[in-house]
């Protein structure tokens, strides 16, 4: 069968293992009707990153933060347990919280002063008497998500209270959370300083960029350039492994080795014999707590991972936590965050976010060219009736696949068709 | 201990900056400022005392990594600034704080334009400087650009000098 390369019509994922070819409709990048099924039969019904543990350490620590298209309020109630509501009014409908961060003992609405505790009960309200004392139970309180849960401190929302539970959604994705979370035998925290900025482009080329590594010679070759200049900060891979990996449930994972330091226990010249020191006795460590090729795998190997739909952790150079959402098809917010050891050295700290700056972020060396690169795919598919689809074939027919190959993303290709051709819910 | 720049020299100084950065004359910019320097970009909405070594930047140069950023700036492969974007630096509310000869600090005010591919963005926000005054002339030794929004989802990037 051949396809036309002219398509604006379904399907939009074409996969012919015959022939070795992996091919996506453009149109999925730039249809507004696609995102607002995307709304619907993907970001309203799965799990999605919320905030990390550390974020609300003590009693009355809250957050705000827009999750999957909701405005969310995030609080550490007086027992300690984590809440999430939408930040909404019930009397008509305001944000009750207008702060990022903080720390409260009540929520005032500004609006009539409707005041509400850290567990959404309203407590108080100008006038009450003049309300009939018959009014449901519950309906003026703020109204909780439908399910919240975390796992390893990584705190996730889910709108749809049919969902099955968060770590059965997590799959194999949990082996590689531990690999981070095991960093550390204290605690994983969020290091202040959040990177929040926009990209011109569809969210899905976001999750595919986030694992590609066959574009970073290209795109990231300043980078490179970089690293040489350093000289002596090139250092070993110290790992041969290469390998894209099926997490289930459309989450897939590259582990490998990389040239950079890695501020747990993999040194660079750079770092000095002090660095050198410390980065051995923390895999001397590690090697009791985990015995050697567990250790090992912590300390080097490095891995990008997209947890489907929009959350991905790198734990790369430093560790990343991102996640994005479409505000239009071509259109997204992107928010970052960088976790460490809270039990770290000042110097490895400052290692790890000199290590960060580098290759990441807004300011870094690399993803403000991956930025462009994103942007000039979109800008590419207004050309869509005449030149349809895009190649993610790369890696097919062989005998192994590499992490430099595509497989990842076909992993996430997959899942995103099957969920958009599941019926309307 | 002694101050002897005034005001006007500061100014004549950031002018001169903010027309080297509008003319993609990178190397003749770090030419501005002493040997060992940094540049620093915090956060969008940071407040003044925020420091790299606690707090995750958009940019944290040290000199090594100053001088790496002007060569890739320099490249075609900086494919974010290629073809390079057209540039406009606005400087205002220019103030000469404190200091000596040795070290002393200056803050201004700056809005700076960004056009390519007929999108302008806008970054706006204060200098705070370190400068020191060497050999008859002034030399910056520290300079943090702190953008004074709440996030960069308009820009999405920090690839230029700002
Ligand atoms: S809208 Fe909140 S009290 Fe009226
Ligand atoms: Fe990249």
């Amino acid at each position: 069968m051949n396809i036309p390369l002219q398509n604006l019509a379904e399907p939009y994922v074409l996969e012919d293992n015959d022939r070795g070819t992996f091919r996506v409709n453009r149109r999925a990048f730039v249809d507004p009707a696609v995102l607002a099924q995307e709304r619907s039969k993907i970001f309203d019904c799965s799990w999605l990153y919320l905030a990390h543990e550390s974020e609300l350490s003590k009693p009355g620590d809250f957050l705000t933060r827009a999750v999957g298209g909701r405005e969310l309020l995030f609080v550490r109630d007086n027992d300690g347990v984590p809440r999430a509501f939408y930040n909404t009014c019930p009397h008509r409908g305001a944000l009750v919280c207008r702060e990022k961060r903080g720390k409260e003992k009540l929520f005032t609405c500004m609006y009539h002063a409707w005041t509400f505790d850290l567990q959404g009960k309203l407590v108080q309200r100008p006038e009450a008497e003049r309300y009939s004392a018959a009014a449901q139970d519950g309906m003026h309180d703020l109204v909780p998500v439908a399910q919240l849960d975390d796992y390893r401190g990584l705190y996730f929302v889910n709108f749809d209270p049919d969902s099955a539970d968060l770590v059965t959604y997590l799959a194999g994705t949990t082996e590689y959370i531990d690999l981070t979370m095991d960093h550390s035998e204290v605690a994983m925290e969020i290091v202040q300083g959040d990177q929040e900025y926009g990209f011109q482009a569809n969210w899905k080329l976001l999750a595919e960029n986030s694992f590609d590594s066959y574009h970073g010679l290209p795109t990231h070759a300043t980078y490179f350039d970089y690293i040489m200049a350093a000289g002596g900060q090139l250092g070993e891979s110290l790992t041969g492994l290469s390998e894209p990996k099926d997490l289930g449930n459309g989450h897939a994972v590259i582990e490998y080795g990389a040239p950079w330091g890695r501020p747990i226990a993999k040194p660079v010249a750079a770092w000095g014999e002090e660095g050198a020191k410390e980065c051995a006795a923390i895999l001397a460590r590690l090697t009791e707590r985990f015995g050697k090729e567990r250790a090992e795998r912590i300390a080097y190997n490095n891995f990008n991972m997209v947890i489907f739909p929009n959350f991905v952790i790198n734990n790369i150079m430093a560790i990343t936590l991102r996640t994005f959402f479409p505000d239009l098809p071509d259109r997204q917010r992107v928010k970052a965050w960088t976790l460490a050891p809270v039990d770290e050295s000042e110097a490895m700290r400052e290692r790890r976010l000199y290590n960060f700056l580098e290759f990441l972020g807004p300011g870094g060396f690399a993803t403000p060219d991956d930025c462009e690169a994103l942007k000039l795919c979109q800008q590419g598919y207004s050309n869509l009736a005449g030149a349809g689809w895009n190649d993610i074939s790369k890696g097919m027919g062989q005998s192994e696949t590499i992490s430099n190959d595509e497989e990842q993303m076909r992993i996430f290709w997959r899942e995103w068709d099957r969920r958009m051709a599941a019926a309307e819910r | 201990m002694t101050l002897s720049v005034t005001r006007a020299d500061v100014e004549d100084l950031l002018y001169l900056e903010a027309s080297l950065l509008d003319a993609w004359k990178l190397d003749e910019w770090l030419d501005l400022f002493e040997q060992g320097a940094s540049y620093w970009v915090p956060p969008a909405g940071s407040s003044d005392d925020v420091e790299p070594s606690t707090t995750l930047f958009y940019i944290a140069d040290d000199w090594f990594r100053l001088t790496e950023r002007v060569k890739r700036l320099g490249k075609r492969t900086a494919h974010v600034e290629f073809p390079k974007s057209r540039c406009r630096h606005m400087v205002t509310n220019v103030r000469l704080v404190n200091g000596t000869d040795e070290a002393f600090y200056a803050t201004s005010n700056f809005v700076t334009y960004r056009t390519k591919a007929s999108v302008t963005e806008t970054y706006l926000g204060h200098h705070i400087y370190t400068m020191a005054f060497v050999d008859r002339a002034i030399r910056i030794r520290h300079k943090i650009s702190f953008l004074d929004t709440d996030d960069i989802y308009d820009q999405g990037k920090v690839s230029i000098i700002i």
